[in-house]
């Protein structure tokens, strides 16, 4: 079988993939695959699974599951480095693809015929050294603010498109008695968001904020721009528009919040509308979706998030068995097969995927930013190898009232600057 | 006869089994502590990922004491320390007190004392993460019910960490209170009688007879739980991982979060300070107590 599937390879048409994949002799063999514990990865690894192990019934797939956040990161690392990988793994792309240190670690898979249909925007955050290594595990993601569109109704709001908009609407919605903006420090990294979906805004002010800070030129304190997303973190929370227990709340309350209109606003990406559809689907055509404000209408856009990714463990023992399954997930089968299991969240970076006609609203919110005459934008995480590992304690300070937004990135500068030490960058 | 006898005697107290039965024990402290404890001390002077390791001379160290946040740590940790072991002290001993008397379901009152101990620190942390929930954790809303507005136990960055030690005493206070018991019941009776004979009262009786003699237990109690409180993260970690923020950060949780970041070759320079740190507090602690130990 192997041949055959190399004699294809030059053909890189999706067209003609597709056609291998379904001429291709069957697999035989064993492969393990690593996913994060969250009920979307699981829900739509075992649907993945499923498929392909039907069709070749002489494979078996175990799927593996693992912690997400700094955990999760832990465990990856630690089995990459101890050469004990699953075969087949999910992990971020961007910043922290890098601090996994593919080169050595990973199977690159830059001449496979699906990646010939993958967005080459997608490509440029889980390549390195000149290879590709990724395959997506996700449609891509936006950053910014859910809405509860009965809310908006009832008070007959519009949708904010400069920062000042977003803190009216805020104040007429606390003024009719109701939660303006729903926080969730129970889990940290939720904190971050005011300070992560800003960055359209910081790159529609300073073009070449990723490039000057990877470069330790510029820095969150001393760039106005960078500095108005710790500031609306601290705006919200002396304005008084938070829920009671945004301190203790956590991830799935917040979803929950948002979409039962126990709250307007949650700050979130826009993967929260998988979950919303699993666990209140009754309220799913309640939430829409806006890319975060800036300070001036004219330059508003998204701050979008590339998907995690698919890899493949350099230590694995059956190489081509993981690249079949992994063509697999990256072919419009694949998407079909996740449109299924948990819905569409976003636009696919597959060539050949399409979005089923009836998309949450909060979906179809998003999709016109990735349109003709939308704007979007990467977030820094894509841009730069940089992310410090505090921020998300630091935002929690800043958006509880315990810190000043200055002294808080003054903080997240300073963090940043151990992370750049250790990635060895010049000029730290 | 008695010449030779005191060399026979000699050699066989020193060669009663060959040394070589140290072996497997020394091979395994070796392999299991000696040597990672001397390579986390080169790793401490590396900038390490776990694929490689560069190294960096003292800049870990350095580093580590610029962490905005360290100092709040350390002052965190031996506040935590002192507040834990110091209320383990007391209520431990109060309650061997109790449980030494002749009181009713003595037996079956012990072992609720010492039930916490047994249960897992990560499942004592999250339980009480959920009762001590601001809004809906069913200590506050028992509070409400009597019109109190309860305080925000784990969020308000003020109290968390005095609400973690006290949830630190609740588990650990079963087995200081083993220790006083095992302590109060070895002092001779004589004591009591003689101090009976004298008309000592049942509180002179406490403070001349049972404080004093339960001194070796008190050491004991004082220790552990002053080393476990300096060394603590399972239980601040299962509640606040040092939120909200950084207000109850230990030493020992901005030690994980370093090495969660993957600053693996930092977080090793902080387990040697932590190290350092316990030796230099606890070595003079004990010192001073086995001291009163031998006057008595």
């Amino acid at each position: 079988m192997k041949t055959k599937f190399f004699a294809l390879t030059g053909a890189s048409l999706l067209g003609l993939m597709m056609t291998a994949n379904a001429v291709n002799a069957q697999q035989s063999g064993y492969l393990s695959f690593l996913i994060d514990n969250g009920p979307q990865s699981v829900a739509v690894a075992e649907a993945w699974v499923a498929a392909y192990t039907e069709k070749n019934p002489d494979v078996t797939i175990d799927i593996e599951v693992r912690p997400g956040g700094g955990e999760g990161d832990n465990i990856v690392k630690t089995r990459l480095a101890t050469g004990a990988m699953a075969d087949v793994f999910f992990y971020n792309s961007g910043s922290l693809f890098q601090a996994i240190n593919p080169v050595q670690n990973l199977l690159p898979v830059t001449n496979e015929p699906w990646q010939a249909g993958i967005q080459d925007s997608f490509k440029s955050v889980v390549s390195a050294g000149g290879e590709v290594y990724g395959t997506p595990f996700a449609p891509a993601m936006g950053g910014g603010i859910f809405y509860n569109k009965p809310i908006y109704e009832e008070l007959g709001l519009e949708i904010p498109k400069t920062w000042e908009e977003f803190m009216a609407n805020n104040e007429k919605i606390k003024a009719a008695g109701k939660t303006a903006v729903i926080q969730t420090y129970g889990d940290t990294w939720s904190s971050q968001l005011f300070v992560l979906a800003d960055f359209y805004n910081v790159l529609a002010a300073v073009p070449d904020f990723a490039e000057k800070y990877t470069a330790n030129e510029a820095k969150f304190a001393t760039t106005p721009a960078a500095l108005r997303g710790f500031e609306k973190l601290q705006e919200v929370y002396e304005a008084g528009f938070l829920n009671a227990d945004f301190g203790a709340a956590t991830y799935p309350d917040g979803l929950r919040m948002v979409a039962t209109g126990e709250g307007a606003h949650y700050p979130m990406l826009t993967f929260g509308i998988g979950a919303i559809a699993e666990t209140v689907p009754d309220h799913l055509k309640d939430v829409g979706f806006f890319a975060q404000p800036g300070d001036s209408a004219d330059s508003n856009g998204l701050t979008t998030w590339m998907p995690d990714s698919i890899y493949i463990a350099k230590s694995t023992s059956s190489p081509d068995l993981a690249k079949d399954f992994v063509g697999f997930i990256g072919s419009p089968a694949g998407c079909d097969i996740r449109n299924e299991a948990v819905g569409a969240t976003g636009p696919y970076m597959i060539a050949g995927c399409e979005l089923p006609a009836d998309v949450p609203p909060a979906v179809s919110d998003m999709l016109p930013y990735f349109q003709e005459g939308g704007h979007n934008g990467p977030a820094l995480e894509f841009l730069s190898p940089i992310k410090g590992p505090a921020l998300e304690q630091i935002t929690v300070e800043v958006g509880s009232g315990i810190r000043s937004a200055a002294d808080g990135a003054a903080l997240y500068d300073e963090d940043v600057r151990k992370q750049a030490q250790q990635l060895g960058l010049a000029g730290w | 006869m008695t010449a030779a006898a005191v060399p026979a005697l000699k050699m066989q107290r020193r060669s009663l089994y060959p040394g070589w039965f140290y072996a497997p024990a020394a091979v395994v402290y070796s392999v299991l502590f000696l040597a990672p404890t001397f390579a986390s001390l080169y790793f401490s002077l590396t900038r390490w990922t776990l694929f490689d390791a560069t190294f960096i001379g003292f800049d870990n160290f350095a580093q580590f004491f610029r962490e905005p946040f360290l100092i709040q740590g350390l002052v965190n940790t031996v506040i935590y320390a002192v507040i834990t072991s110091g209320l383990k002290v007391v209520i431990g001993m109060a309650l061997a007190v109790m449980l030494t008397s002749q009181i009713m379901a003595r037996g079956y009152l012990r072992s609720v004392i010492f039930f916490p101990v047994l249960v897992s620190t990560i499942g004592v942390g999250m339980t009480f993460t959920v009762l001590m929930h601001p809004t809906l954790g069913m200590i506050n809303q028992t509070l409400a019910m009597f019109g109190i507005a309860g305080p925000g136990w784990l969020v308000d960055p003020k109290l968390a960490l005095f609400s973690v030690a006290l949830v630190d005493v609740w588990k650990g206070v079963g087995l200081a209170t083993v220790i006083y018991i095992a302590g109060l019941v070895a002092i001779p009776k004589d004591y009591y009688e003689a101090a009976r004979i004298d008309g000592a009262t049942k509180l002179q009786n406490f403070f001349y007879v049972t404080l004093p003699l339960s001194r070796p237990a008190t050491a004991t109690v004082i220790t552990l739980s002053f080393i476990g409180g300096l060394r603590t993260f399972d239980l601040i970690w299962a509640m606040t991982k040092g939120g909200p923020g950084f207000a109850s950060d230990t030493v020992a949780s901005v030690i994980y979060k370093q090495y969660q970041a993957g600053f693996y070759g930092l977080s090793t320079a902080g387990n040697v300070v932590l190290f350092v740190l316990i030796a230099v507090l606890v070595v003079p602690l004990t010192m001073f107590l086995n001291r009163k130990q031998g006057h008595e």
